[in-house]
């Protein structure tokens, strides 16, 4: 019943626009029989070009000023990091200035030249010097962005094999994420997901009489020591993922039937990360709104919100289904004491498979 | 010549078989008759796909609240109001496959290729009238199985509308996954064919039936767009067929193209040696071409319209041309880049690094070649002029992220975030629709023989235009601070929760300009019977089709079909009287063609 009521509603509202809008139109009719722009139309026109113009502006100057310098933007927590940062500002501050310069003649053209019965515009219609300027111009821009945007790929997604990196498979699932580090001898076991058996434990499939599989240690969250590089392995169980860690630069997909990697160094601990100014600044403002969100929460009968604390995170960035909205995974980088201790304490594969 | 050739009209066609009801309005094998179908069709289509959108928007802003709306459209997948988070992917899904295919290929490919390559290239109709017919009728087929597709019980696809595999193949993985989705690749399969016989016949008519004197090197820009984007066209969707077909394959009868090694649901399933990736590589293969098939009509239209109405010569018209070409071409060798972090060999990430930002070339050329057609002209601000303006504001506003989006490096941090959200949308999604809208308000007296009300346009346009920007400006910025697109809330993350006041923002942006778009429709329907009566040429433009009468008549022309002596763009050419010389004047004495 409401249903019904409620597309009657609507239906009442669009009836309503469209009464009026129809008004609109009746009262038009004496104003002016011709539905061809004349000289007030082109003037009227050509002034809310320029009001536009600066709308444009306005909209860019507000964004920027009140979102453009999200901590996520500049608080990079990987040795890559900084490059792609340098990288994407240099193509923003590019943007921006051919943005703001190709708007303005845009619309101050519009505005410039505006209709006027009688005149004649210029019959101008080529020219091959101008048409070489703007065709090199962006020819030269680009060449610079890709030479350094290759560069810059290549650094990343070449792996170092000889920093000796520390092993760490990520395994996707819906709708959650686990972590397998490779253990003592840093080689992660060989697995296959026709080996999962739930009713054992090996939930992930690792192959049981592997040696290299003895020692892996599965885990639901992921702890990184600070400054070494680690190379993830990726793998899938049933649909796309994707292992999105924002804060490192970091994101590759996983991919059932294979096995994909991305390789980083965390340069900037969770701990160290907290006390940065400008995290401590959004935290502060997350946690005003959650403060506010919860009153309401309160007034209501439900539960407030927990407060919220700064952690890295491992967000699944590829449509998964249906909660695909909530499958992350918190990471933790530590020095490597803090590491070593942590690992120390996480049981092993061989000593959490239950026996036949 | 007007007057005098509708009196002689049915005469000089009595030879015709006399209509009926059937044959003129609905399996009409004639062009104009089938733009309008395909236009009427496509705009359907477009509310269904923008209500949707508002759905979703609503639900981002206010997440998980209860929506009286949401109880009454979508019944039992919002139970209390609140919209289940199942179909919050399928609506994102039927969205955008809506949008691209059936509102921005077909409404927009098929309305005006349709109506405008006969009329301006001097044709009486298509080179196959039949097959037209055939191809409208095949996409209002598939039409309405999509939107049968919405009634499925396990509820309609919901894998995004690039439906990768395993998510868009496996029924245990989403509910979407079942019928609805084999009714999409259904639909699809269908929409494939109806594209394809359209392109073909588009192709052949441009080749073979251009009137005596329209060399290709006269043909006005539009042309070269349709004809170009139809091209592209054969080449990339006989692709997405196939990896449809592969799909339906792995589906039912038990194949591995893309699957392999999957455990789900407690259970292993037997493929083996498949590879979602080949089919990210398929769909990409058209996926990307087909973005170029959605913006080269728009920008097509918006080059006839910008000439016309600056009154002034399009700038560069064979720069315009090569760039089209250009684009044509490098659009078929970049779609990898949609690809960078899918596991594939990063040497190719290079490779498509390097491909697609020389794309940004011949886009470049384009959008300064509409700035200095507008230079000294002397401009007509009707509607269509200002959503040509508007699309050209847009593309460059769009276009420029895609040198972000196209370098690997940089596609790492923001690949499929709301930066990738707010750059497709305005460089292909507003872009193409502002085509689509220039397209109408200007055709509009060729197609119903009246004029649409120039001050609701004024509004229409205005209002769309900020609202645009309102909604998808500020995306870039949410994009950028790491918020991934296709999340039902972004309640779980605390992390995001300083953007939520963004996400509020840009849906009343949404629902604001979903609203006045009750302006464009209000005024394209009640036209049709109320409008104004037009002239013949109301805006004094030089192509072809406003030779024919205003009122239709089967094969166009009812004389002779008139020759060509000179390109589209002499407007303003000094030693006319008029400011605009059609197409078919001949040359006066001692006057010179351009040379192109």
């Amino acid at each position: 019943m409401t249903a019904f009521l409620t597309i009657i509603i609507v239906l009442f509202i669009a009836i309503a626009i469209w009464q009026m809008v129809k008004i609109f139109d009746l009262a038009q009719v004496g104003a002016s029989n011709s539905q061809i722009a004349d000289d007030k139309d082109n003037k009227l026109n050509g002034y809310l070009m320029i009001g536009f113009l600066v709308f444009i502006y306005v909209i860019t100057i507000v964004s920027i000023v009140k979102w453009g310098d999200l901590p996520l933007l500049s608080n990079s927590a990987s040795e890559h990091g900084p490059q792609i940062d340098n990288l994407m500002t240099i193509s923003l501050v590019i943007i921006f200035i051919v943005q703001t310069i190709t708007q303005f003649l845009l619309h101050y053209f519009a505005f410039k030249y505006k209709g006027e019965k009688g005149r004649k515009a210029l019959f101008y219609a080529d020219n091959n010097k101008l048409e070489a300027i703007w065709t090199i111009i962006p020819v030269i821009t680009l060449a610079g962005l890709i030479i350094y945007g290759l560069f810059t790929w290549t650094s990343i997604m070449n792996v170092d094999e000889d920093a000796d990196p520390l092993v760490v498979e990520l395994y996707a699932q819906q709708f959650n994420w686990k972590a397998r580090y490779a253990g003592q001898d840093n080689v992660l076991g060989m697995a296959n997901v026709r080996l999962i058996d739930n009713d054992r434990a090996n939930i992930l499939g690792l192959d049981e009489a592997d040696p290299n599989a003895q020692d892996d240690v599965i885990t639901t969250e992921l702890h990184l020591p600070v400054g070494k590089p680690v190379l993830f392995k990726m793998r899938s169980q049933d649909v796309l993922h994707s292992a999105y860690m924002p804060h490192f630069r970091a994101q590759m997909n996983c991919v059932p039937g294979m096995i994909t990697q991305f390789a980083f160094t965390p340069t900037i601990t969770t701990a160290e990360m907290r006390q940065n100014p400008d995290i401590v600044d959004k935290v502060k403002n997350i946690n005003d709104i959650r403060t506010e969100k919860s009153k309401e929460l309160v007034a209501g009968g439900d539960e407030a919100l927990d407060p919220y604390e700064f952690d890295y995170l491992l967000l699944c960035n590829k449509i998964c289904g249906k909660s695909h909205y909530n499958m992350q995974m918190k990471i933790i980088v530590e020095t490597q004491e803090e590491y070593d201790a942590w690992i120390k304490e996480q049981a092993t594969f061989k000593n959490t498979i239950t026996a036949n | 010549m007007s007057a005098h050739a509708d009196t002689h009209a049915h005469d000089d066609h009595g030879h015709h078989h006399k209509e009926t009801f059937v044959t003129k309005y609905i399996f009409s094998m004639d062009h104009k008759m089938i733009a309008k179908q395909y236009l009427i069709t496509g705009t359907i289509m477009g509310i269904i796909g923008i209500v949707m959108s508002l759905m979703f928007r609503m639900q981002i802003a206010w997440p998980e609240e209860p929506n009286v709306l949401f109880e009454a459209l979508l019944g039992k997948w919002a139970p209390n109001g609140v919209m289940d988070a199942d179909i919050y992917l399928a609506l994102v899904t039927i969205h955008g496959t809506i949008m691209v295919f059936f509102v921005l290929t077909a409404g927009l490919s098929g309305t005006f290729s349709n109506l405008l390559i006969p009329l301006q290239i001097g044709a009486r109709d298509m080179a196959s009238g039949f097959l037209n017919m055939v191809s409208y009728w095949l996409f209002f087929l598939s039409s309405v199985i999509m939107v049968l597709s919405l009634f499925v019980e396990a509820g309609p696809a919901a894998a995004g509308w690039t439906i990768y595999p395993p998510l868009s193949a496996l029924p245990m993985a989403q509910g979407g996954s079942g019928a609805g989705m084999t009714l999409w690749l259904v639909a699809m399969a269908i929409f494939i064919a109806s594209s394809l016989l359209g392109s073909l016949n588009y192709v052949v008519t441009v080749i073979n039936l251009r009137t005596k004197g329209m060399s290709m090197t006269r043909l006005p820009l539009t042309i070269w767009a349709f004809f170009v984007t139809a091209i592209i066209g054969i080449i990339s969707f006989p692709v997405l067929l196939s990896a449809a077909l592969l799909l339906i394959m792995d589906r039912s009868f038990g194949t591995s193209f893309f699957l392999s090694d999957i455990f789900i649901q407690g259970e292993v399933l037997h493929y083996q040696g498949g590879s979602p990736v080949l089919f990210e590589h398929l769909f990409w293969f058209l996926g990307h071409p087909e973005v170029y098939i959605v913006l080269l009509p728009a920008l097509g239209i918006t080059s006839e319209i910008i000439s016309t109405n600056s009154r002034k010569p399009i700038f560069g018209y064979r720069a315009m041309v090569v760039s089209i070409l250009a684009i044509a071409f490098l659009s078929t060798i970049v779609w990898g880049h949609h690809m960078f972090v899918s596991g594939m060999n990063p040497f190719l990430g290079s490779v498509f690094t390097f491909t697609t930002l020389l794309i940004a070339i011949p886009s470049a050329v384009k959008a300064f070649n509409y700035i200095t057609t507008l230079w000294k002209g002397n401009l007509q601000m009707n509607p269509a002029m200002l959503f040509s303006i508007g699309l050209v504001s847009t593309f460059i506003t769009g276009g420029l992220t895609g040198i972000i989006l196209g370098d690997s490096a940089l596609d790492i941090n923001v690949h499929d975030t709301y930066f990738v959200v707010a750059h497709f949308h305005l460089v292909m999604g507003i872009s193409a629709l502002y085509g689509m809208f220039a397209g109408i308000y200007h055709w509009y007296p060729k197609m119903f023989g009246r004029m649409m009300n120039k001050n609701l346009g004024y509004i229409h346009f205005w209002i769309t235009a900020i609202c645009a920007y309102g909604v998808f400006f500020p995306m870039h910025f949410i994009g950028m601070a790491g918020l991934p697109r296709r999340y039902y809330t972004n309640s779980n993350f605390p992390l995001f929760d300083d953007l939520a006041n963004v996400n509020v923002v840009i849906t009343v942006f949404a629902l604001i300009g979903g609203a006045f778009q009750l302006v464009f429709l209000y005024n394209f329907f009640s036209s049709m019977f109320f409008g104004k009566k037009a002239e013949q040429n109301p805006w004094k433009s030089n192509t072809l089709e406003w030779t024919t009468p205003v009122e239709h008549v089967h094969g166009n022309w009812p004389g002779e079909i008139p020759h060509v002596h000179r390109w589209a763009y002499d407007y303003s050419k000094p030693g006319h009287e008029a400011d605009f010389v059609p197409q078919n004047v001949p040359l006066m004495d001692g006057e010179e063609e351009l040379q192109h």
